[in-house]
C-alpha cells in the first residue's frame, strides 16, 4: 500500500506541474472560484488522498449495516423501490378524492394530502380569518365528515397516507384512525405519516398557532399515543424541505433538521418514553435542491449521523439507527419563465434524492410556480419518478457513487459542517438540544441564519454571478399562458354548508363534554389525545379543537426579523 | 425624501422568503422600508399603509388567495382616508395569468411572478411612482 500511495503521490505531483498548469492558464470560463450551491469550495479534481482520513468500515461499510451511509436497507431499490408520492390537494374533499384517484390509478404508490391555510393554521371554512382561502392552495377539512369524503374507496390497509400539517397534526391523527376504525382496518395496518414537527415552523414555514412549549408539549403527546395506538405510522416528519425553501445552505437544512429531532428525541425520553419504541415511528423530509451531487452529499450525511446520534441516545435496537425519510423536489428552484425547463429541473433533483437512497419522493409539476399543478403537469411529475425507476437503470445498485472521491470527500465536508451549528445550538441550550432549539427560537437564532442565507443566494443572482437558466441569462420572449388548474370559486360557500349541516345533525351534548375534556387535560397536564380522538369521532370541528388548545395555551406571533 | 413601501403578507399564507428579501434589498437600495410582519388581515395592511403614509404598498403572496385579498386591500385604504389612486400599489407571488386583468381593474399597477430579479422591482418603482403621484392629482 505505502509504495502505491508514493507512487499515486509522486504521479499526482507530476501531473499537477506538466499536465494541469498549462491548461489552467487557457479556462475560458468567467467563474474562478468554484463551489457548491452552498458555497462549500470545491476543487478541480478528487482523489484518494481527499479521503485518506475515512476509514471504509467505520464511515462508509455495506448498507443495511451501522453507519447506513450507504443506505437503510441492505438491498435498497431492488427489494422495493421508494413510493411515489405526490403531495396533492385542493377544494372540498369530493375533488381531492377524485385526484386521488386519477393519481392511483396512473401508478402512484403513496398518498400525500395538501392541505388549505385555515385547515394547516387550525382554523374552520366559516372562520372570517378563513375568507377567500377555502380550498385554494389545499383541501379543506373541517371536521371527519370530510374524512369520510376524502378516503371514500381508498383501503386504508392498502395505501399509506402522509399528511403535511403541523399545529392541528394530532386530530387529523384522530381523524385518519378513526377512518381506519369504520374500515375495520386493524390499528398495526393504518400506515402514513403526519409533519406534526413544530420547530420549523418557528424557524422557516410560519404555520404557527400556539406557543413553542405547549405545541412541543402536544408533539410528545401524540408520541405517546401514537406508540401504543397507531403502532405502524410515521408520529412526525422532521424536516428540512422547508427550512431550505426559506432559504438555507444544504449544510444548514441538515444540522437544523437534525438539530430539531434530537431535541424531540430528548423531549421524549424526557416523558418517558422508550427510545426503541419511538424511534420507529420517526421520520425525515428533505429537500433536493440544484446541486446534484451536494444534495446526495446531504443524504448519505444526514443518515450517517442519525445512526450515530440514535445509538448515542442509547438506542439498542439497530432500526432505531435508521433515518428513513420522504425527499421533495425543490420548490423554489421553479421558474415561471420557460416552465417546461422546470421537468429537467424536477428530474435531475430528483435523480439526486434516488441516488440519495429516499425512501419515498415527490416530484414537483412544471406549472407551479404559477399555479396548484394541472392534471396534465402532475402525471409528468409521476412519470419523471417512473423513467427513474424503470428506465434509467440507476435504482438497480445500491449507493452507486459510494467510494466516489469526490461523493465521500463532500459527504464527509457535510457532515463537519453540520456537527459545527448542532455543537453550537447544543451550546445555547448548555447541554440540552431541547433548551438549545427553544432558544434559537426565542432569540431568532434560526431565522436569522436561514435570512441571511436567502439574501445572499439572491445577491448572486443579481449580480449573475449564479446563473438561473431562463431568468437572469438564456431569456426569451414567451407566451406563458400555459392551461393551469382552477378552483372552483364556490368551494368556500358549499364547504361552509357542509360545515354547518354537520354541526347542526352531531349530538352537541357529547361533543361539549369532549371539547371539556380536552381544555381539563390541558389545564391539568395530561396528556390531550385520548380526548381529541373522543372530540373527532364527535365531529368536533378542527376550529373547535384547535380553539380550545389556543384558551388555554395562548396564540404565539413571531417576532419580525428580516 | 426617500420612497416609503410596505412590504406585506396578506391572509394565512406563511411563504416569507420573497418579502422578507425584497424588504432587505429595497432598504439597502435606498427606500424606506416598512415590514408588516405575517399573517395580517387586509385592513390591518390597509390601516399600515394609511397610518404610515407610504408611496407603495407591495403584497406578497404564494396562496392563491391574491383574489378577493389584494382587491380588498385597495378598498380599505380608500375606507381609511387613504388615496390608493396615488399609490404604487405592488403584487408578487404566483399568480396565475387569468387573474392579471382582474387585478389590474381592481387597481393593481404591476404584478412580479417568481423570478423576477429585485433590479426590476426597484426600477419599475422609481419609474411608476412619480406618473402615478401625478395621475392622482
Amino acid at each position: 500500500m505505502g509504495e502505491l500511495t508514493e507512487k499515486i503521490r509522486e504521479k499526482k505531483r507530476e501531473w499537477e506541474k506538466e499536465c494541469l498548469e498549462p491548461w489552467l492558464s487557457k479556462c475560458e470560463r468567467e467563474v474562478k472560484n468554484f463551489e457548491t450551491l452552498s458555497g462549500i469550495e470545491i476543487s478541480n479534481v478528487y482523489d484518494p488522498f481527499d479521503i485518506e482520513h475515512l476509514d471504509f468500515l467505520r464511515d462508509i461499510g455495506y448498507p443495511g449495516e451501522f453507519p447506513f451511509t450507504r443506505g437503510v436497507y441492505p438491498t435498497m431499490y431492488r427489494g422495493r423501490l421508494w413510493t411515489m408520492r405526490l403531495f396533492s390537494g385542493f377544494g372540498t374533499a369530493e375533488d381531492t378524492n377524485r385526484r386521488w384517484k386519477m393519481l392511483l390509478e396512473e401508478g402512484e404508490t403513496g398518498l400525500s394530502t395538501a392541505f388549505d391555510f385555515p385547515t394547516l393554521m387550525g382554523l374552520d371554512s366559516d372562520d372570517p380569518l378563513a375568507d377567500g382561502e377555502v380550498g385554494k392552495c389545499g383541501v379543506a377539512i373541517d371536521t371527519l365528515k370530510d374524512f369520510e369524503i376524502l378516503f371514500d374507496g381508498i383501503p386504508l390497509n392498502k395505501v399509506s397516507t402522509s399528511f403535511t400539517i403541523n399545529p392541528p397534526a394530532g386530530i387529523i391523527l384522530a381523524m385518519y384512525t378513526a377512518i381506519g376504525d369504520m374500515q375495520k382496518v386493524p390499528r398495526d395496518k393504518v400506515r402514513g405519516t403526519i409533519q406534526n414537527d413544530m420547530f420549523k415552523e418557528f424557524h422557516a414555514q410560519n404555520t404557527i398557532v400556539l406557543p413553542p412549549e405547549p405545541s412541543l408539549k402536544i408533539i410528545v403527546d401524540i408520541f405517546e399515543w401514537g406508540i401504543k395506538n397507531v403502532p405502524k405510522f410515521n408520529l412526525i416528519s422532521i424536516s428540512g424541505y422547508h427550512i431550505r425553501e426559506a432559504g438555507s445552505t444544504a449544510v444548514q437544512e441538515l444540522a437544523f433538521t437534525i438539530a430539531d429531532g434530537m431535541a424531540y428525541v430528548e423531549a421524549a425520553m424526557e416523558r418517558g418514553i422508550d427510545i426503541d419504541k419511538l424511534a420507529p415511528q420517526l421520520s425525515f423530509f428533505f429537500n433536493a435542491h440544484n446541486d446534484f451531487f451536494e444534495e446526495i452529499a446531504k443524504f448519505r450525511a444526514s443518515r450517517r449521523m442519525w445512526a450515530k446520534i440514535m445509538k448515542d441516545y442509547g438506542a439498542k435496537d439497530p432500526r432505531s439507527w435508521w433515518m428513513k425519510f420522504h425527499v421533495q423536489t425543490a420548490g423554489c428552484s421553479l421558474t415561471a419563465q420557460q416552465p417546461l425547463n422546470n421537468i429537467v429541473r424536477v428530474t435531475i433533483q430528483a435523480l439526486a434524492a434516488v441516488l440519495g437512497g429516499c425512501q419515498s419522493l415527490h416530484t414537483n409539476s412544471f406549472d407551479e410556480a404559477w399555479a396548484l399543478p394541472s392534471e396534465e403537469a402532475v402525471r409528468v411529475a409521476l412519470r419523471t419518478q417512473q423513467l427513474i425507476a424503470y428506465e434509467s437503470g440507476v435504482a438497480n445498485v445500491v449507493d452507486p457513487l459510494g467510494g466516489s472521491y469526490y461523493v465521500e470527500w463532500l459527504t464527509d465536508k457535510i457532515e463537519r459542517l453540520a456537527w459545527k451549528y448542532i455543537e453550537r445550538i447544543r451550546e445555547m441550550g448548555n447541554g440540552s438540544m431541547v433548551k438549545g432549539v427553544l432558544k434559537g427560537i426565542e432569540n431568532g437564532f434560526f431565522v436569522r441564519e436561514i435570512s441571511d442565507s436567502a439574501a445572499r443566494y439572491q445577491r448572486e443572482i443579481e449580480e449573475g454571478s449564479r446563473i438561473i437558466v431562463g431568468v437572469n441569462k438564456f431569456r426569451i420572449e414567451e407566451d406563458l399562458k400555459i392551461p393551469l388548474l382552477k378552483v372552483d370559486p364556490e368551494v368556500q360557500r358549499r364547504q361552509i354548508e357542509r360545515l354547518r349541516r354537520v354541526k347542526k345533525e352531531r349530538d352537541n351534548k357529547v361533543l361539549k363534554e369532549n371539547l371539556e375534556w380536552i381544555r381539563s387535560c390541558c389545564e391539568n397536564n395530561e396528556n390531550v389525545m385520548p380526548a381529541v380522538f373522543e372530540a373527532v369521532k364527535s365531529y368536533a370541528s378542527v376550529g373547535e379543537i384547535m380553539g380550545t388548545f389556543k384558551q388555554v395555551y395562548g396564540t404565539y406571533r413571531k417576532p419580525i426579523i428580516i | 425624501m426617500k420612497i416609503r413601501v410596505l412590504v406585506a403578507k396578506v391572509g394565512l399564507d406563511g411563504h416569507d422568503r420573497g418579502a422578507k428579501v425584497l424588504a432587505r434589498f429595497l432598504r439597502d437600495a435606498g427606500f424606506e422600508v416598512i415590514y408588516t410582519g405575517l399573517h395580517r388581515t387586509p385592513q390591518e395592511v390597509a390601516r399600515a399603509a394609511v397610518d404610515e403614509d407610504v408611496d407603495v404598498v407591495g403584497v406578497s403572496l404564494l396562496s392563491g388567495a391574491h383574489i378577493p385579498l389584494v382587491p380588498r386591500i385597495i378598498q380599505y385604504i380608500r375606507e381609511y382616508g387613504g388615496n390608493p389612486d396615488e399609490m404604487l400599489i405592488v403584487v408578487g407571488g404566483t399568480i396565475p395569468h387569468d387573474d392579471f386583468p382582474k387585478l389590474r381593474d381592481a387597481g393593481v399597477d404591476g404584478i412580479f411572478i417568481p423570478g423576477t430579479p429585485i433590479s426590476e422591482i426597484i426600477k419599475f418603482i422609481k419609474e411608476k411612482l412619480p406618473e402615478k403621484k401625478k395621475g392622482g392629482k
